[in-house]
């Protein structure tokens, strides 16, 4: 997919200026899912739980290698099909090698975040296949073509009027329709696609290694539709999303949902242990699993960052971050967005491509508490922070600024100094100037007005 | 007991009569107050940004002028987190000064937190009595370090109301060179935060331990014209103690 993580600046001034409405979507959504999530965790002993998930998860990653042969071994033995793509064009060869084989006109999709960090949509297009997002949501955005603005809510940045505006001129829904009478007109929609449909794509959310079995949470109805009702089955799903045992799956599958929604379980959970056996009278003929790396191997070997890993997918970082809340996702300039994207992001793609990723954030640590698995989002955005100074990415002037400051701050006089000179300043000076920090702070900010006399001062002359 | 105040920079710059009231709370409440001289600043800026060189050699300074007191009180939360838990990240790797950084880590408080923890005050006087108060949580102090109770207690013993604030716990959006890098979203959360409060006519006062935070939200109420004083946490404990 295209990446402009770099504009995320310029996108974000630009998204509160000029689309006031997705602060207020994303914002009252954001709100509803966090207080959803803090109950549903009350009922639990999450602190227990997360600390187990964070081991468990440890565990799989540390032993990766051996977790994924397993895996390719259950899975085919449970006649699954196993691929491996490196990166996203060896896994858009694999799917367009796969539709190929099996005559593949039409394609519905369910919804995965994975499909779009690999642009599968735009390769299938390309070869004539029509394709069907059969997410409430993923079919909005695909009408409007967009991307999604956030892991598990898609169309999270649009509000109601915006949706049913969009129905009215596409489906002649009338202008003032119910929401309930928007989602039934989806429905009869998209339930000609899955009965026409020669393909399903899905994403993953567990891979068992012991059983093979391919885990998959879901609300709507659709994942469990898209994957069973056409011929053929293919699953995209990260090296990283293994569990080790069956037994392990009870409180992910808990986990996950608590986090991302509130609820105890999702409303649809699918276990797929393979096509159709001999006798079964439904399920698809084919089932493939594509396991994809495409940059998390060399996340995985990053000392430093390879804890991003232990990721579920469940947003309840995004949820939780008030940076996020401000913009929704498409400022951020890739399919990962908020806390977790920030830090995913620089390791899939680079420094380089990322780099106003990492200070995207206050580091007021809320996505850190509201993380299922622990993932120590603010400290791995210092390190990227700190990363970017090593490898020279940061701004000059600023480099060179904290050089002075750290000079000022271990040399008592020099601070002095800067104390006494802060005072000589005109007034006007902290309030309407150019220098572009104390410019950036002033608009929209009254002026600093510093004390008449520091503390320091005080306390030499006695007056304290 | 012999307290050493850290009175950070930007106190010591923006809010003195933070200072001033925590030197007269602390010797109010028997404890004589040193003020370490060659102390500057945390380090905070540098470490924040990503420059961890010279975030390390701010905090050898520190570590060196603090080096002989009992206890470091600072009237500021995420300055104590800075000594308290990033000292010791920042020096993992060098074993000597990791070993300083964890004796620092140690005895270092926040005001608040000190009072109550360490003196084991809790009613400090009868000073806030009928006062109206928005309490606003700085991050680091409420999620790094886990205060929460503490200056919320001193304040409604001493008889103030603490206002029903949806957002009390919520980020204001400064975060030290995010406020400046990304000033429209910081701003815009602050005025998410601020627009959650109740009427101001029904505030006295808004408080944090924060001067960062206090400089952001204060400097926003103004260019909104909403009319909210914003005052250090020092300041109104020591009010409380009258
Ligand atoms: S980082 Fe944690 S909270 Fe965010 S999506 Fe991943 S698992 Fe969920």
């Amino acid at each position: 997919m295209k990446v402009a993580a770099n504009q995320y600046p310029q996108e974000a001034a630009r998204v509160l200026r000029e689309e006031p409405q997705v602060r207020e979507s994303v914002t009252g959504a954001t709100l509803n899912f966090d207080s959803k999530r803090r109950q549903a965790y009350a009922e639990v002993d999450a602190e227990t739980w997360r600390h187990w998930a964070e081991s468990v998860k440890n565990h799989v990653l540390s032993n990766l290698d051996r977790y994924l042969l397993e895996a390719e071994a259950s899975l085919q033995k449970n006649g699954v099909q196993v691929h491996w793509a490196e990166d996203a064009d060896d896994a858009r060869r694999i799917v367009a090698d796969i539709a190929r084989a099996g005559q593949v006109r039409k394609v519905v999709k369910a919804k995965t975040m994975v499909s779009e960090e690999l642009a599968i949509n735009p390769m299938l297009e390309g070869m004539g296949v029509e394709v069907l997002e059969t997410d409430l949501g993923e079919y909005i955005i695909q009408l409007l073509q967009q991307p999604p603005s956030h892991i598990v809510g898609p169309a999270i940045h649009l509000n109601l009027a915006q949706i049913r505006q969009l129905f009215h001129e596409r489906f002649q829904t009338p202008p003032d329709a119910s929401p309930e009478h928007l989602a039934a007109v989806a429905r009869q929609l998209l339930r000609e696609g899955f009965l026409k449909a020669d393909m399903g794509i899905s994403g993953g959310n567990f891979v068992v290694a012991e059983t093979g079995t391919l885990a998959l949470i879901e609300n709507e109805g659709n994942i469990r539709l898209s994957t069973s009702a056409p011929r053929i089955h293919v699953a995209l799903v990260g090296i990283e999303k293994l569990l080790p045992r069956f037994t392990d799956l009870a409180v992910f599958l808990s986990l996950t949902a608590r986090a991302a929604t509130g609820q105890r379980l999702g409303t649809f959970v699918s276990l797929i242990q393979g096509p159709r056996q001999p006798g079964e009278p439904d399920g698809p003929e084919e089932v493939h699993v594509v396991f994809v790396d495409n940059g998390r191997s060399s996340v995985l070997a990053d000392p430093e960052a390879w804890e991003t890993l232990r990721c579920l997918r469940c947003a309840a970082c995004l949820n939780a971050c008030p940076v996020y809340r401000q913009t929704g996702g498409h400022a951020y300039g890739y399919v990962y967005s908020g806390p977790i994207g920030a830090i995913l992001s620089p390791g899939l793609l680079g420094l380089e491509e990322t780099k106003p990723l990492p200070y995207a954030s206050s580091l007021c640590g809320a996505c850190f508490q509201a993380c299922p698995v622990r993932i120590p989002i603010p400290k791995l955005l210092l390190t990227w922070r700190n990363r970017a100074v090593q490898e020279g990415l940061s701004p000059r002037l600023e480099a060179a600024a904290i050089k002075g400051y750290a000079l000022a701050m271990t040399q008592p006089w020099a601070y002095r100094l800067a104390s006494k000179a802060l005072r000589l300043l005109p007034e006007k000076a902290l309030d309407n100037t150019v220098v572009p920090v104390i410019k950036a702070w002033t608009e929209g900010r009254a002026g600093l007005k510093p004390s008449p006399k520091s503390f320091r001062q005080m306390w030499e002359d006695g007056e304290v | 007991m012999k307290v050493a105040l850290f009175i950070t920079c930007l106190a010591d710059q923006f809010f003195a009569e933070a200072g001033v009231a925590a030197v007269r709370l602390l010797r109010h409440l028997g404890c004589t107050v040193e003020f370490p001289e060659g102390q500057t600043c945390c380090g905070q800026p540098a470490y924040n940004a990503g420059y961890w060189a010279e975030a390390r050699q701010v905090a050898e300074h520190t570590l060196g002028v603090l080096e002989r007191a009992d206890y470091v009180v600072l009237p500021s939360g995420s300055c104590t987190t800075m000594l308290r838990t990033f000292y010791p990240e920042l020096f993992r790797e060098q074993p000597r000064r990791f070993a300083q950084a964890e004796a620092l880590s140690q005895k270092t408080y926040e005001l608040a937190e000190f009072i109550v923890k360490v003196l084991g005050v809790s009613h400090l006087g009868q000073g806030l009595k009928g006062r109206r108060i928005a309490y606003h949580h700085g991050c680091h102090a409420l999620r790094e370090l886990g205060i929460k109770q503490e200056p919320l207690t001193l304040l409604r013993n001493a008889g103030a109301e603490i206002v029903d604030w949806a957002a009390a716990e919520e980020c204001c959006g400064f975060g030290g060179l995010f406020s400046v890098k990304l000033p429209e979203v910081a701003l815009s959360m602050a005025d998410r935060k601020l627009s959650t409060l109740p009427p101001t006519s029904q505030i006295d006062f808004l408080t944090s331990a924060d001067g960062g935070c206090m400089l952001h939200l204060s400097g926003r109420i103004e260019n909104r014209g909403l009319g909210l004083p914003v005052r250090p946490l020092a300041s109104v404990l020591w009010e409380a103690a009258q």
